[in-house]
């Protein structure tokens, strides 16, 4: 079985990856809370996360992670291998909004390759993301 | 006066000295994770992201790729080490309880997460059972943000597999900080209106369609802003707009507190932005923290509505 996956020879720097817009609805941000084994009650019970300061529940960091790692391999395939995703986080997923992924190819070395994502909602940039991966 | 502004000072210098004092210490006992990285749960993962790579789940396809086998998604590292719905039970005094008792003491109440970096020495099999260990990484001087004035703590978690080997590791970043004073400006207050004139309000109306325009001379061919009837290099009245590329580069930059105008938000950062194309413009900074902010940093210009009258511009400051 051949996996379609990209190589060095695909990529060129300053190169745009294909935008993905994540809709987040209430059931999405507290199954991905779960997935992740957080139960921090501002990713489900949206009372407390009023009560808290929030404007309604809110996605957690893991899950965030999560999309940034998924987004790259959306494109980049299941050769790519992430060495690493560093995220700086800014405004808050909450329900109702949508996320659109939008990344760029900002360096390349030898077989790494560095991609800057973004994720941003209405209110803004949600995530700020440097991930560095490998391609055959 | 200067007696207790001295004391002050000496205070401040000892709260330093006691908060680095945690820097570098681990916070307690390695965590293991509850079970062994496993399928299950990385198809929760995978069903609640919408991540279709297919090496996290279908062994045929895992098999044919660079890992040969399934493996977790990357970014699930910190899950299998998820305390779950109990909290954990920490026995004794953990030194970063008794940092952030400290912290409290002196009113850094609040807390806001602004960075997670991963880094990944190997993807993660199913069968492999991992502990967790965490160290104060470091504390930064005190600093001013929009959310308030605050410490950024960064804790450092180290992943470590059956044969505690590293397997990856994480750095946290949050901020721990009293809360801006609330803010004095009623909640409905707009911005304040630009002093527009026959001579500039075609450049706001640019925004107001999402453009960015510098004034050229048709005459001399100079760039000129702010927006004027006449070239200050050739002195010719035959002008025409050109849409900006929307890059440039801080010049320079105060941070205003006070006098606090209703329809903004302080502190209020105010940027000199030098344009690509040599013209220079004053903006707010937007995306951004006080702390990236510097002489000679690249920005984006972005154009935003402030309310449904006005656009400006605003300058996104590169990390």
């Amino acid at each position: 079985m051949t996996l379609l996956s990209l190589t060095i020879s695909d990529v060129t720097i300053g190169q745009e990856l294909p935008p993905l817009d994540i809709v987040l609805t209430r059931t999405l941000i507290t199954a991905t809370a779960i997935a992740s084994r957080d139960y921090q009650e501002v990713h489900h019970d949206p009372s407390i996360a009023v009560e808290r300061g929030s404007q309604d529940i809110i996605m957690n960091i893991l899950t965030t992670n999560g999309f940034v790692g998924r987004y790259i391999t959306d494109w980049a395939g299941p050769n790519a291998f992430i060495k690493s995703v560093k995220v700086r986080l800014g405004v808050p997923n909450y329900p109702g909004e949508t996320m659109k992924m939008r990344g760029k190819i900002t360096a390349t070395s030898g077989n790494d390759v560095t991609v800057v994502v973004t994720g941003s909602n209405s209110m803004g940039d949600h995530v700020t993301a440097t991930v560095e991966i490998v391609l055959p | 006066m200067s007696t207790v502004a001295s004391q002050t000072d000496q205070d401040k210098q000892a709260f330093w000295q006691q908060l680095q004092s945690f820097v570098g210490k681990e916070i307690g006992p390695p965590q293991p994770a509850p079970d062994e990285v496993n399928i299950p749960m990385i198809r929760h993962w995978c069903e609640a992201i919408g991540d279709n790579n297919p090496i996290y789940l279908d062994a045929a396809a895992a098999e044919a790729s660079i890992h040969q086998q399934i493996v977790a998604p990357p970014t699930m590292l910190q899950a299998w080490v998820m305390a779950g719905i109990k909290p954990r039970v920490v026995s004794g005094a953990s030194p970063y309880e008794e940092m952030n008792q400290l912290l409290f003491s002196h009113n850094f109440t609040s807390v806001v997460a602004t960075n997670c970096e991963q880094t990944y020495d190997r993807y993660l099999h199913p069968g492999d059972k991992l502990s967790m260990t965490t160290t104060i990484d470091s504390i930064s001087p005190e600093k001013t943000t929009a959310l308030g004035t605050g410490h950024f703590i960064t804790t450092r978690q180290d992943y470590f597999d059956q044969n505690n080997q590293r397997v990856g590791s994480m750095l946290f970043r949050i901020i721990r900080f009293r809360p801006a004073a609330r803010k004095e400006t009623a909640p409905d207050a707009v911005r304040p209106r630009p002093a527009t004139t026959h001579d500039n309000s075609w450049w706001f109306d640019g925004l107001q369609n999402a453009k960015l325009f510098i004034q050229r001379c048709t005459k001399c061919q100079a760039l000129r802003f702010p927006p004027g009837p006449v070239c200050p290099t050739c002195v010719s009245m035959d002008w025409e707009p050109v849409e900006a590329v929307g890059t440039g580069t801080i010049h320079s930059f105060v941070i205003t507190h006070y006098p606090q105008v209703p329809g903004l938000e302080y502190p209020l950062p105010v940027l000199l932005i030098d344009l690509d194309e040599g013209v220079r413009m004053v903006m707010n900074p937007i995306d951004t923290d006080i702390a990236d902010l510097a002489i000679g940093k690249k920005v984006d210009i972005v154009l935003r509505a402030t309310d449904d009258e006005l656009t400006l511009p605003f300058a996104k400051v590169h990390k």
